[in-house]
């Protein structure tokens, strides 16, 4: 049969504010999948032009899938959701990359023709499922040297970086890091944020936490505006001694949801959806597994290379903040500025946070917003390192794009 | 509040062993900059299997949450004060354990004011408070949302209920009369008057919506959240409430009415609690709030130190703890596996029996009788009634053609019944017959199989005597109609073996009938007393009595209906040959009428006719009766039956039919519909002296079912 490659559009996207994990943090009494399906619910409030009995599938991400995370997540969140039964639904891995990776999965579907909308998304909640939990490596990798040990560990693998790219010092790690708070504040001051994010009902019954009872969650926790470069110069480096990965210059521990429409334009044209990014062109790479942080060069090289864009094509960049560092690495690699205006506007997962399997969308929310504010820039691109050696590009066009004005 | 506070720490002395609930206050912002809100959640730490509950130090624990939430709306430093519950539960209204131990007038009285004091506040804050009834919400939980200003509901809410007067109370922390202030006084009768004396019927979150109780309705998965938003927008001015206007002219004086007549037609006068709660609704109609609440102290206190509300207790507990435990079961790990029934008799009542056991145990069920006619018949039936819960959505096709699939009809019983671990008997009420029949299935069933009997009056032990294995005989005896009534006597035979019993019971359970243990006597429990009541009756009426008067002398009881309306629904023609099989027992106490007789033989099938829409005596009927000069007053008939029952039961107590007086209280209550605040009987004849005249001692010890000492 004939077949036409279609045009495949990211519609919607919004996400729980990120918590803290740990029996302190905001979502410690908190579901997993109670947040995931709470942030699809609001998906489904926010665009009402999509009728639910449409939506094809609904790909869940979560790095860890047992307990909460499990039971075919994808699968049970429609049904949490209140979807019709006759939706169905499937879960995702590939670590921090895991809703990106449901979003491109799907988009490959639609671009084929077999879905017109589905729903991709993630969760991840690390302090009911740390990090690590309950796997059990092969002890080839170690044997036969496949990987070098500091693999499994994200934070050496952020210290092997810095080795790599020796110009990149502990200190413009700090102030990249101090950038970002900054951003985030900054954002935050401006309403850039809250509008994408869905209010969480959470209970906590410790009092170690601070107040017990019923709250509402309505904002990022790890957030720490107003750090400075003093603040984080004394911190440990946990990772190696003497090292130049601290807590202050790489993401923290968290929890988070996040959940997007993904649909043929056709589709959401026919339908009354919004159209907020075009996806252009998607790669996904493999590096040595001990230099993770390395992976989103190969996977830019490849998803340009398949657009047929460079670099300087591309107006908008969000790059996950697992590591300054891994940040560093990529603007050094392509010749931009540490303070580029045009990476991470809105700050990134040093101040908002970085629930590992949910953040890809959370790059999609912020690099749409922006596309929406600058209809001078025509592509952007939304980028994450991936846990053993990965990383993953998706690039986009906006939507917006009034041409060279 | 320093009043409100000793008031509830004097009542907490009374009663240390109360669950306590907390009330947590949290703080935070709310959405769209609405501003700073305190939250304020009702938990007894416990999960939702111990609902929360309001006992004196619980309604303290609230009293100081609204200190700290008045001074910060006095100081500007909230906007609004919210409250709401832990998973599925907000808050399921006083803790009747305390309830129970109150000795005092006074006392009676500090609880419900103390309740009002607390709650009361909520309404006076200096800013707008919030009900968020997240889960099950009933009698004070649901109150205190009453005094909130403005309320929302939880769509996947599923019992939500103001049931004080199911027990014997009013809703007296606000209910009777903040509710018709709400939603108008017809609603609020439907929930305070009839619900209550509908077996406590439960509403769902949209039902509580659509009454107007609640503003605003939000499914199960995010309804704290969609609620705080809604409260963002409604202290934003983005959203305004608006109620029906209530009509506060005749219609209120018309629901009161009705309320009344409901309340008649279910306890006829003879329960105070629906009366009380009507007249603090008729009351309420001039919205005068304070006064209202006034009247709910008084008619707390009183009805707590009342026999009726204490009876109502006692039988609440007698339901939901001795019927789901009963007393004398043996160890249920003895019970053996029940994988296939058989029914022997495909008539109605066996039909109805291999419907239950199909519906409840869904395994194969599988029905006997003597020609294939009757047990095409028999199949047919069940069949039938498949198809017409099929059709009320009770059940869906698959589960129809499933159950459907597992009854057979056969007549050969050892085609049907060689691989039967329980059998069943429904077949005519004659000693003979039944040894027959159960020769027959010994001869085919495994040696395992229970043999089970559903007679009503005829010895279990006699039924097993001419068996091999007469240990496995158990009496099984249904109250018609029998996917109604919750009562199951379950018979021990003289040689019913522990596993047997056991196994029974496990049946039982499944089939989720209240199952109470008794001893192989003629008419077991409930037969035995309803004879005895109804014999006594019918002498007084062959002595002389006119019928009305006898009638008319047990009305105060307020039983579900009056004697000659049960005889009519259990037939005369049972009911005489009831009566003769205790008559061959107890010939000195249970007499056969000669006029029953003679209505039998006439074939007529009951005492009324009822041509003018009212019972009346049938002039047929009429023409029968041969009465004598003996006219009693209702008094004198009242005494007469009540003496007779007292005795009875007495009687049964000492010849161990069962092991307490609260078994016979939950067989009445559960087989032949006795209400509450009779707590069965014994309660009743306990406080109206008659046990002591009789019997010269009470039923039941100071404090189990009456004010303790």
């Amino acid at each position: 049969m004939p077949r036409t490659v279609r045009d495949v559009v990211f519609v919607d996207g919004v996400r729980t504010p990120f918590g803290k994990a740990g029996p302190k943090g905001i979502y410690h009494e908190t579901r997993a999948d109670d947040l995931v399906v709470k942030a699809i619910r609001e998906l489904l409030r926010r665009n009402p032009g999509l009728d639910p009995k449409k939506i094809d599938e609904v790909a869940i991400a979560a790095t860890t899938q047992i307990g909460d995370q499990g039971l075919t997540l994808g699968r049970t969140a429609g049904i949490l959701a209140g979807l019709p039964q006759s939706v169905p639904g499937y879960s995702i891995d590939r670590m921090c990359a895991g809703a990106l990776t449901a979003v491109t999965t799907t988009a490959g579907s639609i671009a084929f023709g077999a879905y017109d909308a589905v729903i991709a998304g993630g969760v991840e909640h690390m302090g009911r499922h740390p990090m690590g939990e309950g796997v059990d490596p092969n002890p080839r990798f170690v044997s036969e040297k496949l990987v070098d040990e500091s693999a499994l560990f994200m934070g050496m693998t952020a210290e092997n970086l810095h080795d790599r790219y020796p110009s990149i010092t502990k200190l413009r790690a700090d102030e990249y890091a101090v950038r970002s708070q900054e951003k985030a504040a900054k954002a935050y001051a401006n309403g850039k944020i809250q509008a994408d994010l869905v209010p969480i009902s959470v209970r906590r019954t410790n009092p170690e936490g601070g107040e017990t009872g019923w709250g509402l969650v309505t904002a990022d926790e790890p957030m720490r505006p107003g750090t400075t470069l003093e603040n984080l110069a004394n911190l440990k480096t946990p990772f190696r001694v003497h090292g130049r990965v601290t807590a202050g210059n790489a993401a923290g521990l968290n929890d988070g949801a996040t959940a997007s429409i993904i649909a043929s334009e056709d589709f959401a044209r026919e339908n009354g959806l919004p159209v907020k990014m075009r996806l252009v062109s998607y790669a996904f790479a493999g590096v040595e597994p001990e230099v993770m942080g390395y992976g989103p060069i190969p996977a830019t090289e490849k998803a340009l290379a398949k657009a047929g864009l460079s670099i300087s094509d591309i107006g908008l960049f969000e790059i996950n903040e697992a590591f300054a560092v891994q940040v560093l690495a990529f603007l050094e690699h392509y010749g931009i500025a540490d303070d580029d205006a045009r990476v991470n506007q809105y700050g990134g997962a040093i101040a908002f946070g970085h629930p590992l399997a949910s953040s890809g969308v959370r790059l999609m929310t912020q690099l749409a917003r922006q596309f929406e504010e600058q209809p001078h820039v025509r592509y952007g691109l939304t980028t994450m390192c991936v846990g053993f050696g990965m990383g993953a590009t998706v690039i986009w066009e906006n939507p917006h794009f009034e041409g060279d004005k | 509040m320093s009043t409100t506070a000793e008031l509830l720490k004097q009542a907490s002395d009374l009663f240390p062993d109360e669950v306590v609930t907390s009330a947590h206050v949290r703080h935070f912002d709310l959405p769209f900059g609405a501003g700073r809100f305190a939250l304020i959640t009702l938990d007894n730490g416990l999960d939702h299997t111990k609902p929360t509950t309001f006992g004196p130090a619980s309604l303290a624990n609230l009293n100081t949450a609204v200190d700290q939430v008045e001074k910060e709306a006095a100081e500007g430093a909230i906007v609004g004060v919210g409250i709401t519950g832990k998973p599925f539960i907000f808050a399921v209204g006083a803790d009747l354990k305390g309830v129970e131990l109150l000795k005092e007038h006074e006392h009676a009285l500090a609880i419900g004011k103390g309740g009002h004091e607390v709650f009361k506040r909520l309404s006076k804050l200096a800013v707008p408070t919030f009900a968020y009834y997240n889960g099950a919400a009933m009698g004070g939980g649901v109150e205190v949302g009453l005094h909130c200003s403005y309320r929302t509901v939880s769509k996947a809410i599923p019992a939500f209920s103001l049931p004080e007067v199911f027990l014997g109370l009013v809703p007296g922390w606000g209910g009777c009369t903040l509710l018709p202030n709400l939603i108008g006084a017809d609603k609020a009768v439907s929930v305070i008057i009839e619900n209550s004396l509908n077996q406590n019927r439960q509403l769902k979150g949209q039902q509580v919506f659509d009454l107007g109780i609640a503003d605003a309705i939000f499914e199960g998965a995010d309804f704290l959240e969609q609620s705080l938003i809604w409260t963002a927008q409604v202290l934003k001015g983005d959203i305004t409430v608006e109620r029906p206007a209530i009509d506060r002219g005749e219609a209120w004086d018309q629901a009161v009415a009705k309320g009344r007549f409901i309340a008649d037609g279910k306890v006829h006068g003879a329960a105070p609690a629906a009366y009380r709660a009507l007249d603090i609704i008729a009351a309420a109609k001039n919205g005068d709030l304070q006064q209202g609440f006034d009247a709910e102290d008084q008619a707390l206190a009183d009805l707590i130190m009342g026999g009726e509300l204490r009876a109502g207790i006692y039988a609440f507990n007698l339901v939901q703890k001795r019927g789901k435990r009963p007393a004398g079961a043996p160890d249920k790990n003895l019970a053996r596996p029940v994988t296939k029934v058989g029914v022997v008799g495909a008539g109605l009542m066996a039909s109805q029996l291999a419907l239950l056991f199909l519906r409840r145990l869904e395994v194969p069920v599988v029905l006997t009788d003597i020609d294939q006619e009757r047990v095409d018949k028999g199949v047919a039936y069940v069949h039938a009634e498949i198809d017409k819960l099929l059709g009320k959505g009770r059940v869906n096709q698959d589960k129809a053609n499933r159950l459907k699939a597992l009854v057979t009809g056969v007549l050969d019983k050892a085609e049907g019944f060689a691989d039967a671990d329980f059998v069943i008997e429904a077949v005519f009420e004659e000693i003979g017959v039944k040894q027959q029949v159960f020769a027959e299935v010994e001869a085919v069933a495994p040696a395992h199989a229970i043999l089970a009997t559903n007679t009503s009056s005829l010895s279990v032990t006699e039924m097993a005597s001419k068996l091999k294995h007469p240990e496995r005989v158990v009496g099984f005896h249904f109250f018609n109609p029998v996917a109604v009534l919750p009562l199951l006597e379950i018979v021990r035979g003289e040689q019913t073996d522990d596993a047997s019993l056991a196994t029974a019971f496990a049946v039982a359970k499944k089939l989720k009938k209240t199952a109470v243990l008794v001893k192989d006597a003629p008419a077991f429990v409930v037969n035995r007393i309803l004879t005895r009541f109804m014999g006594e009756i019918q002498n007084v009426i062959d002595e002389g009595t006119p019928v009305e008067v006898a009638e008319k002398a047990v009305e105060p009881l307020g039983l579900p209906m009056s004697p000659l309306v049960l005889l009519e629904l259990v037939g005369p023609a049972i009911g005489l040959h009831v009566s003769e099989t205790l008559h061959g027992a107890f010939p000195d106490r249970f007499k056969v009428s000669p006029n029953l007789k003679a209505v039998v033989e006439a074939g007529k099938r009951g005492f009324y006719v009822y041509d003018s829409g009212k019972p009346e005596l049938d002039p047929e009927v009429a023409a029968l009766l041969k009465q004598g000069d003996v006219v009693l007053t209702e008094e004198q008939v009242r005494a007469r039956v009540l003496d007779a029952v007292a005795q009875e039961i007495g009687l049964m107590l000492d010849e161990g039919v069962v092991a307490e007086a609260q078994d016979i209280d939950l067989c009445l209550i559960t087989g032949a519909g006795w209400p509450f605040h009779l707590g069965g009987i014994t309660p009743y004849l306990d406080r109206e002296g008659v046990s002591e005249r009789v019997n010269g001692k009470k039923f039941l010890a100071p404090g189990v079912a009456s004010v303790p000492a």
